[in-house]
């Protein structure tokens, strides 16, 4: 990065950081999104210390409240209020919460699924292959945003929905690359001889093929993390995900089209980017993770 | 390669029967949908006169064998919200969604391609770190958000561009970015790699042997050679664009088939739904065997996989 300090223009400047963290990527561990994650994590179980104010009740009369830095704030609302005059800076602490919620229980519950299908598919292979690996296929005829769309509206808006349809949506990917996983492990020699020594199937699938491929589902959970949560956003945004009052950020950005047209920024600019830092972080340790535990997906 | 094409044809079929029979009896076990047809506080007498109309009554095996041999002479029933032919509908609405996808990838080729090749040609320099950094932001921001965002700067502060609706060029701009803008993410990762791989061949070697100047060799040796993926991909991706533009037709009000589906969710239309849903997967489905036909043509090695 020494050449960066050549271009010494304005321009450079922002560039060359973009650079370095780049470049922090591919080296070493990545500090910043680990910090940023646990971060997030930690609001979230410590919303109700740290919020400032009830995020579902607002008064009325602090309607559309502009950040504290700005003429009409105040710095009782520091990032100013809604439409309904709730505390924006609550709304976005409290709506951590379903973020990681969200995103860590789908992840995990997917990642289960998805595993157990996929080294049962390709451990025992033939007609239970067959079946698995068909209704994979055909869950993968959908984008899954529109499929996950489609299972919201139809069970309706509540966070353990939202939780079982992501979770249901998003199995497919581990379930075909661990199957693939397991076609070539199944051949090795420590298989071979556990079914020598009178290992049974499922001692086998679970002693033996299990944790040669945890590493690789640590890894596209970790990949998959920030697409969930921008897909949770994505079902709160159009109304068929975490139902209102609740604060979550998709939802932050679906009330803040009220006020966009009179140019209320702050409710759209603000949870959004807690989304975008938050995938952001999550896509910065998954690639990282990638090349560091499972250096077979780096094409991924 | 008959053997071959013939397989992937069976596979491509029960894959569709599958997600048929899914999207079938998920919309049918969830609710009734006679409640949602009938003005409220409806008597039974009514409620059963929809159900006959509608053919609610029968049992659902019946329902499904009729939707699906109707469904394959593209008759999805009547829309209920909107008492009109569903695949008429969906089709009235589709050039609206192709022209917004051919614009999204469009947008997303001539910010991709460009990007990918300088960061190919100037690896590891800081242009190339720029990009990466460039692939991943355009990954970690929902599509709905880049849309909110240039809505607040162009149509509320600057007033240069419609916020919603359609009609001109200038209504195309915001949506077309906000859906490409992954996409170039993905061209310029994918235009990167596969311009380092053939700037590594030996046909590239052997230019620059020649004496060629760099921009000769890049602009007409590996350029052209390192597209072919992209382009390839650009097809599969254009059928995937119009099938998940429903969160940015949303957002803009723009009236394609993203944007009947949500109607269809809102209104519990569930014809709408139903055939919407069977169009895009029906559509990916066979965009995939296509392009699973055309590499086989190409590369004889993948025929001969199990």
């Amino acid at each position: 990065m020494n050449g960066s300090a050549a271009h010494s223009r304005p321009v450079a400047a922002t560039l060359s950081f973009a650079g370095r963290l780049a470049a922090f990527r591919t080296e070493g561990f990545p500090h910043i999104p680990v910090l940023i994650i646990l971060t997030v994590v930690l609001v979230a179980i410590f919303a109700s210390v740290i919020a400032p104010h009830n995020p579902e009740v607002g008064v009325l009369g602090d309607r559309f409240r502009p950040p504290a830095w700005q003429v009409g704030g105040t710095l009782d609302h520091l990032l100013g209020t809604d439409h309904l005059g709730r505390d924006v800076l609550s709304r976005l602490i409290f709506g951590a919460r379903v973020s990681i919620i969200v995103g860590f229980t789908a992840v995990i519950f997917a990642g289960l699924l998805g595993t157990t299908l996929g080294i049962i598919s390709g451990y025992l292979g033939r007609w239970v292959d067959q079946v698995i690996m068909r209704i994979t296929d055909a869950w993968l005829a959908l984008p899954v945003l529109v499929f996950a769309i489609f299972l919201a509206a139809i069970v309706g808006p509540s966070v353990s929905n939202i939780i079982i349809i992501l979770a249901a949506v998003f199995w497919t990917r581990y379930a075909r690359i661990i199957r693939g996983e397991v076609l070539s492990i199944r051949e090795r020699d420590f298989v071979r001889l556990a079914v020598v020594a009178g290992c049974s199937k499922w001692t086998i699938m679970r002693r033996h093929i299990l944790p040669n491929v945890v590493n690789t589902a640590i890894v596209l959970g970790t990949l998959q993390l920030g697409v969930v949560i921008i897909a949770e956003a994505t079902l709160s945004f159009l109304g068929v995900g975490v139902p209102p009052p609740q604060p979550a950020w998709g939802l932050m950005l679906a009330d803040g089209k009220k006020g966009m047209m009179a140019g209320y920024w702050w409710l759209t600019v603000l949870p959004g980017s807690c989304i975008m830092l938050m995938v952001l972080s999550a896509n910065l340790l998954g690639d990282w993770l990638r090349v560091k535990l499972d250096p077979q997906l780096r094409q991924l | 390669m008959k053997r071959f094409v013939l397989k992937r044809i069976g596979l491509a079929l029960l894959s569709l029967f599958l997600l048929s029979l899914t999207i079938f009896f998920l919309i049918r076990i969830t609710g009734d949908p006679a409640v949602l047809l009938a003005e409220p506080g409806a008597s039974k007498a009514d409620l059963d006169a929809i159900r006959t109309q509608f053919g609610l009554d029968r049992p659902l095996w019946v329902q499904y064998w009729s939707f699906i041999t109707h469904a394959l002479r593209g008759d999805f029933g009547q829309s209920f919200y909107y008492r009109t032919d569903v695949f008429e509908l969906y089709m009235s609405r589709l050039p609206a969604s192709l022209l917004l996808a051919a614009a999204a990838m469009a947008f997303s080729l001539l910010l991709g391609i460009p990007t990918g090749i300088i960061a190919a040609v100037r690896v590891n320099k800081w242009w190339d770190s720029a990009g990466k950094m460039f692939a991943l932001l355009g990954l970690s921001m929902p599509s709905f958000w880049v849309g909110l965002i240039m809505i607040l700067f162009f149509s509320v502060y600057l007033g240069w561009l419609p916020s919603s609706g359609s009609g001109t060029i200038l209504h195309l701009v915001m949506p077309s970015i906000a859906l490409g803008w992954v996409f170039a993410a993905y061209n310029m990762r994918l235009t990167r790699s596969s311009m380092l791989e053939v700037l590594g061949s030996e046909y590239v070697k052997l230019a620059r042997l020649k004496g060629l100047p760099e921009a000769l060799v890049i602009g007409k040796h590996a350029f052209k050679n390192a597209l072919i993926p992209v382009i390839t991909l650009a097809g599969i991706n254009l059928v995937i664009m119009v099938n998940t533009a429903i969160v940015v037709e949303t957002v803009f009000a723009w009236p394609g088939v993203g944007r009947l589906l949500f109607e269809g969710i809102s209104f519990r239309d569930f014809p709408v739904v139903q055939a919407n849903i069977l169009m895009a997967g029906t559509m990916i489905v066979v965009t995939n065997l296509l392009v699973d036909i055309l590499y086989a043509f190409i590369d004889p090695r993948i025929r001969f996989e199990r």
